[in-house]
C-alpha cells in the first residue's frame, strides 16, 4: 500500500485515496474549436510510461482535495506531490 | 509408547511432557516441543503424504517452511479443518488429530498410484494434448476426473467459526526472521530505542536475549508473507493452532505494518539434489536431518547414506553419527572435497567417496538402498542430500530489489540494500562457502528424477519442455508447473533453472528467474476477511425510516450500500401482489415513499449558477428562484451519468438531487471540474445526503394530506417548484416535483426528525387510503411513464438524444460537460439505439431485463441484435405487462413487431412510444 503524501494533509496510506488518471492533461479553453482527432486526443489517448509519470489523485477520505503526483511506475516511489496548477517538479 | 528413533537426551522438547496424537487413525506419542513431523519421526514414520500427481509416496523432505512432501489435513471439527498444512510446522498439541492427502483407500495403499505406472503418458501438459476432443467434454468429463484425482487437501465445507484479529503497526525497524541474524540486528538496534518489531515463524526464536527490552515486539509464530510498496508488510501471527484447546481467542492476527527500516533476516533453503529415485521417503535434506536431531532430538534413520555437493552435509553426518546413527557412505559429487568438516568426518572414521553419485533407489514405502553411479548397492533407511544452499530473497523480490548471480557460489543474491530495506545474514548471501550444485546428477540411467516434488515435475519435463520449444523460463514454469505449487518452488526453483539453461545451452542467469510473489507461505482467507464476514462484511447504510418500515413489514433489496424497503406485503401478499396493490393506490389516492437515499448536493456561490451551467447540459441562469429543474449530467465523452431534480433556493444556492448510487460520482465529478479545471468559479459544494431525509408524498390525495400540516406554505405551488416552510411543524423544504406521474410533493426535513414528520403524515395518509410503497413500485410507476433510471436503462454509452432526451440539453449554452463530444461521429448516427417502450403481444407475458432484442423469431446463432431490453414490470394500471429498452433507429420502427430473446425461444413484441400512462401529463395537476 503505497504512503501518499497530500500536499495539504501529509503522508497518508493509499486506502484514503482515489486515483484519478493522468495529470495535465487540460481542458480545451474552448472545445468547440476543437477538431475530432484533438477532442479525441483530449478526450481517450493517455501515456503508459515504465517510469516516471505524472498522474492525479483526489484524498477522498480526507480533505477531498485534488492534486499531482510525480511517480515512478517501476518502483512506485512517489517523487513529489504538488497542488493543482503547480508546475511539475 | 516409545519413539524407536528419539535420542537419549537433547533437543530443545519437554521430554516430561509426553504428547498424545494420531496421524491417520494411528495413535502416536511425541513430546511437547515436537512438530507434527518430528513427533512422527521420532515414531519411524517417514511416509506422509503421496504427490499430486502420480500418487507417489513421499516422505518429509525438509524441517520448515519450504516443505513440499508432507502436507497435512488437521481438523479439530467438521468445521476446524486445515488442509495442505506442513507438517514441518504443525505443532503438536494433546489430542492433534492429522490425516493424509491425495490418497484412497489409504497412505499404505494408494490407488491412485497407477498414475505412477502411467507416468510415460502424464508429463508435462499431458491434459492439453490428451483430452482434446470431443469437443465440451473437457469441462464435463476430463476436468473433474482430473480434479479429482489430483489435487491437494479438502477445503472444509462447514462455515469457520474461528475469529481473526486484525491489527496496524508502524515501526521504526521491522525484521523478518528471528534467526542469529535477525536476532543480532535486533540488538544493534535496539539500545537507540527505537520501536522494533522481529517476527519468525517458528514458535520459539531466541528472543530471551531481546526480553529486557520494552521497545523490542517480539513475534513467534509470525510469517512475514508480503512485502507492499513503501515498506508495507503483512505478517500472519498464528495464535491458537498449536493449543489443544483454543477457547474463544482470536486464531490468526493479520498485522499490517509500516515500518521505517526493513530488515530481511530469512536465511537461505538447502537444495536436494535431483536424481532418479530421489523422492522416495527416507531421502531429505541433509540439514533438516540435523534440525531434526538438534532441536528436536530425532534420528531420521539408523542407517544412513550422504548424497552431497555441499561441505554442510558433512557436519550432519557428523552429528548423526555421534548421536547413534551408522553413516554407511558419504557420496560427494565433487572430485576432492575438503575443509574442516570433510576432515571431521574422516577422523570419526566414516567412508567417504568423491566423485561419486547416486542414479537410483530402491524402496516402496521407505528408502531401502540406493545405487551409486559406480554401480554400487548401498542398504540404508535413510539419505540425506544436500545440493548446496539458495538465500531466501523471496521478500527482497516481493519489494522489487534486483537480484544478481553468484557465479561461484551458483546462487541469487540481492545486488544491495534498498531505500529503508537491507538483508542480514545467509538472505543477503552471506553464507560460508561451502560447495553446492545444480541442476542433474550426471550419469543418470533413466527413472523419475524430481526437481518440483510437489507438484510433480521431473527433470525430464523440464527438458521436454525446452525440446518443444518453450524458451522463455516462464513459459516453461507454466508448461511444467514446476515452482507453481504452494511452496511456490522453494526447494526446486534453482535446479529447474540450471535444467532449463543446460538444455537451452545458456548461461543460467541469462535465462532469468521467474517472479516471487505474494504470500511467501499460504495463508488463510480468514486471516484477510478478519471481522469483514456476514453482517460485518460490508458497512450498511440504513435511511432515518428504516425502523419504521422494518416494523411495517417490508422486505429490503440493497441498493448500493443502502437498505431500501422494496414493498410493504399485508397479510399473506406476495412481492407482486404488494407491488400491484402498491401502484393501484397511489394513482387511485396517495403513497408515501422514503426516498431520503437521494444523493443531494448544496451547491452555493457567487458563481453557482455558472457552475452548474457547466456540469450539467441544462442552462441554469434564468432559473427563478422557487423553481426546479430536471437536469442531466454527462460525462465529458458525451455519455449520460447522473440526472436528479435541481432547485434554486436562492439566487446563489442551489439543492442538487442525484441518483441514490451515483452521489458519490457526482460529488466527485463537481470537485473534479471545480478545483482543476474551473478554480477561478467561487462555489463550494456540500454533500447533504444524509442531512435530509426525504418523504416522497404521491398521488391525487397528495396535497389534502399535506395541507392539514403545512401552515406557511402555499400549496398551490406550482409543478417543479421548491418552498422553504414547516412541514409538521419541522423546518423542510418542500418541493412539488414527481417520479409517478401524479401530483407528488418531496419532503426534505432534517433527518434526525423525519420518523416524527413521516408519522404524522402517515396518520393522515391513512385517512386517505393511501399506502406506503416501496422501491419496486416507483420503479413500475416511472417506467409507466417511461421515466428512465440512470444505470438501468442506461450504460454508459447512451447520450441524451438516445433517451430522447435532447430537449434538456441547453444548445445556446457555449460549453457544458460533454456537449464537444455530441457532435463526435460515433453519437449522431443515425442507427444510434434509441429508447423505446415494448409492449409483448401476449400481455401477460414480462420480458426479462437484459434480454436481447432481434428482428427474427428464430434469429441465427451470431447473427446482430437490434438492441436489449433496459426495464420490464407487470402494470396493474395497465393490466398488462410494460417494457423499456434501447433499439438502434427505435424511434422510427413504432409499431414493429420485433422478438425478445427468453431462456427458451423468443416472444414478439410491438416498439411504441416509451410513455404508458398519461401522455398528455394531466395528472401531474391532480
Amino acid at each position: 500500500m503505497l504512503l501518499i503524501p497530500c500536499p495539504w494533509c501529509g503522508p497518508r496510506p493509499e486506502l484514503e485515496f482515489r486515483h484519478a488518471g493522468q495529470a495535465h492533461i487540460a481542458r480545451p479553453a474552448d472545445p468547440s474549436a476543437t477538431s475530432d482527432a484533438e477532442w479525441t486526443e483530449f478526450l481517450f489517448l493517455r501515456s503508459n510510461p515504465k517510469g516516471r509519470h505524472a498522474e492525479r489523485w483526489r484524498h477522498a477520505s480526507g480533505c477531498n482535495r485534488f492534486f499531482n503526483c510525480v511517480r515512478d511506475t517501476v518502483s512506485d516511489t512517489i517523487l513529489a506531490t504538488y497542488k493543482p496548477g503547480e508546475a511539475a517538479p | 509408547m516409545t519413539q524407536p528413533f528419539r535420542t537419549e537426551a537433547g533437543g530443545q522438547i519437554d521430554r516430561s511432557r509426553p504428547v498424545r496424537f494420531s496421524f491417520d487413525g494411528r495413535a502416536y506419542v511425541g513430546y511437547a516441543g515436537d512438530t507434527l513431523a518430528s513427533a512422527l519421526l521420532a515414531n519411524g514414520v517417514h511416509l506422509m503424504g503421496r504427490s499430486y500427481k502420480y500418487h507417489r509416496p513421499r516422505g518429509v523432505l525438509s524441517a520448515g517452511a519450504e516443505e513440499p512432501n508432507a502436507l497435512v489435513n488437521v481438523a479439530r471439527d467438521a468445521a476446524r479443518s486445515a488442509p495442505n498444512l506442513r507438517a514441518t510446522q504443525v505443532e503438536l498439541y494433546e489430542g492433534l488429530t492429522a490425516t493424509s492427502q491425495n490418497r484412497f483407500p489409504s497412505l499404505g495403499f494408494d490407488l491412485g498410484a497407477i498414475n505412477d505406472v502411467c507416468a510415460p503418458l502424464l508429463g508435462a501438459g499431458f491434459y492439453y494434448k490428451t483430452f482434446m476432443a470431443p469437443r465440451g467434454a473437457w469441462f464435463k468429463l476430463y476436468e473433474p476426473i482430473i480434479r479429482h484425482a489430483a489435487g491437494l487437501g479438502r477445503a472444509p465445507v462447514a462455515p469457520d467459526p474461528d475469529r481473526y484479529a486484525n491489527r496496524y503497526a508502524h515501526c521504526d525497524l521491522l525484521i523478518a526472521g528471528g534467526g542469529p541474524a535477525g536476532v543480532q540486528a535486533a540488538l544493534e538496534a535496539a539500545p537507540s530505542g527505537q520501536r522494533i518489531i522481529i517476527a519468525d515463524d517458528n514458535p520459539g526464536f531466541d528472543s530471551a536475549t531481546l526480553a529486557g527490552f520494552a521497545n523490542v515486539t517480539c513475534l513467534p509464530r509470525t510469517t512475514v508473507f508480503g512485502y507492499f510498496p513503501h515498506n508495507f508488510l503483512g505478517l500472519a501471527e498464528r495464535l491458537t493452532d498449536h493449543l489443544a484447546d483454543p477457547g474463544d481467542r482470536a486464531r490468526e492476527r493479520l498485522w499490517q505494518v509500516r515500518a521505517k527500516q526493513v530488515s530481511l533476516a530469512t536465511g537461505a533453503i538447502e537444495r536436494p539434489l535431483v536424481f532418479a529415485g530421489n523422492d522416495r521417503p527416507g531421502i531429505m535434506l541433509a540439514g533438516a536431518a540435523r534440525t531434526y536431531l538438534d532441536r528436536y532430538g530425532v534420528l531420521v534413520g539408523k542407517r544412513v547414506v550422504v548424497f552431497t555437493a555441499c561441505d554442510t552435509a558433512y557436519a550432519a553426518a557428523v552429528a548423526l553419527h555421534r548421536a547413534g546413527s551408522q553413516v554407511v557412505a558419504i557420496l560427494d559429487l565433487r572430485d576432492s572435497p575438503g575443509g574442516p568438516e570433510v576432515a571431521a568426518v574422516r577422523e570419526a572414521g566414516i567412508a567417504v567417496y568423491p566423485a561419486s553419485s547416486i542414479v537410483g533407489t530402491q524402496g516402496r514405502l521407505r528408502v531401502r538402498s540406493v545405487t551409486t553411479g559406480a554401480g554400487l548397492r548401498i542398504a540404508c533407511d535413510a539419505v540425506l542430500m544436500s545440493g548446496g544452499w539458495t538465500p531466501s530473497v523471496h521478500l527482497y523480490s516481493q519489494a522489487r530489489g534486483k537480484l544478481v548471480y553468484d557465479e561461484e557460489r551458483q546462487f541469487f543474491r540481492p545486488a544491495g540494500p534498498l531505500p529503508g530495506l537491507r538483508c542480514v545474514g545467509a538472505c543477503n548471501g552471506d553464507l560460508p562457502e561451502s560447495g553446492g550444485f545444480l541442476g542433474v546428477v550426471p550419469g543418470q540411467r533413466g527413472g523419475p528424477a524430481f526437481v518440483d516434488f510437489q507438484n510433480d515435475v521431473k527433470a525430464s519435463d523440464i527438458q521436454g519442455a525446452v525440446a518443444e520449444g518453450f524458451r522463455s523460463i516462464e513459459h516453461v514454469k507454466r508448461y511444467t508447473t514446476t515452482g507453481m505449487a504452494t511452496d511456490q518452488g522453494k526447494t526446486s526453483n534453482m535446479n529447474a533453472l540450471a535444467i532449463a539453461a543446460q538444455q537451452l545451452g545458456q548461461p543460467l542467469p541469462s535465462v532469468g528467474l521467474t517472479t516471487f510473489r505474494m504470500p511467501y507461505t499460504p495463508v488463510t482467507l480468514g486471516l484477510f476477511a478478519g471481522a469483514a464476514r456476514g453482517e460485518l462484511f460490508d458497512p450498511v447504510r440504513q435511511a432515518p425510516l428504516h425502523d419504521w418500515a422494518q416494523a411495517a413489514g417490508a422486505v429490503f433489496e440493497d441498493v448500493g450500500l443502502w437498505k431500501r424497503a422494496r414493498a410493504f406485503p399485508r397479510g399473506g401478499e406476495d412481492l407482486h401482489a404488494a407491488v400491484a396493490r402498491e401502484c393501484r393506490t397511489v394513482r387511485e389516492a396517495a403513497g408515501l415513499f422514503d426516498a431520503s437515499t437521494l444523493g443531494k448536493v448544496e451547491v452555493v456561490g457567487p458563481d453557482a449558477a455558472e457552475f452548474l451551467n457547466r456540469l450539467y447540459t441544462n442552462s441554469w441562469s434564468k432559473l427563478a428562484v422557487g423553481r426546479c429543474r430536471y437536469g442531466l449530467m454527462l460525462t465529458e465523452a458525451g455519455f449520460v451519468m447522473d440526472d436528479g431534480v435541481v432547485a434554486r433556493l436562492t439566487v446563489d444556492r442551489f439543492h442538487v438531487t442525484t441518483t441514490t448510487t451515483g452521489a458519490p460520482r457526482v460529488l466527485a465529478q463537481m470537485e473534479d471540474y471545480l478545483q482543476t479545471e474551473f478554480p477561478e468559479l467561487k462555489v463550494w459544494l456540500t454533500s447533504t445526503t444524509e442531512q435530509w431525509a426525504v418523504i416522497a408524498v404521491q398521488g391525487p390525495r397528495a396535497r389534502a394530506i399535506l395541507a392539514p400540516h403545512v401552515s406557511d406554505i402555499d400549496l398551490a405551488m406550482p409543478h417543479m417548484s421548491v418552498r422553504e416552510g414547516r412541514v409538521a411543524g419541522v423546518p423542510a423544504r418542500l418541493f412539488r416535483v414527481s417520479f409517478t406521474g401524479e401530483l407528488g410533493f418531496e419532503v426534505n426535513v432534517p433527518a434526525g426528525q423525519a420518523q416524527r414528520v413521516w408519522d404524522v403524515l402517515w396518520a393522515e395518509a391513512v385517512k386517505h387510503g393511501a399506502c406506503a410503497y416501496g422501491t419496486e413500485a416507483m420503479h413500475v410507476l416511472r417506467a409507466e411513464k417511461g421515466y428512465i433510471i440512470v444505470g438501468q436503462d442506461t450504460d454508459g454509452t447512451v447520450t441524451p438524444d438516445d433517451l430522447g432526451l435532447g430537449w434538456a440539453i441547453g444548445r445556446s449554452k457555449p460549453d457544458f460537460v460533454g456537449k464537444r463530444s455530441l457532435l463526435r461521429e460515433d453519437l449522431i448516427k443515425a442507427d444510434r439505439p434509441q429508447f423505446v417502450g415494448l409492449l409483448t403481444v401476449d400481455p401477460v407475458r414480462v420480458p426479462e431485463e437484459g434480454a436481447q432484442i432481434v428482428p427474427v423469431a428464430a434469429p441465427a446463432v451470431g447473427s446482430h441484435a437490434l438492441g436489449h431490453v433496459t426495464s420490464a414490470y407487470s402494470s396493474a394500471t395497465l393490466n398488462r405487462s410494460i417494457a423499456l429498452g434501447l433499439v438502434e433507429g427505435g424511434r422510427g420502427r413504432m409499431g414493429e413487431v420485433v422478438h425478445l430473446t427468453t431462456a427458451s425461444g423468443t416472444i414478439p413484441a410491438v416498439i411504441a412510444e416509451p410513455v404508458f400512462y398519461d401522455r398528455e401529463g394531466g395528472r401531474l395537476d391532480g
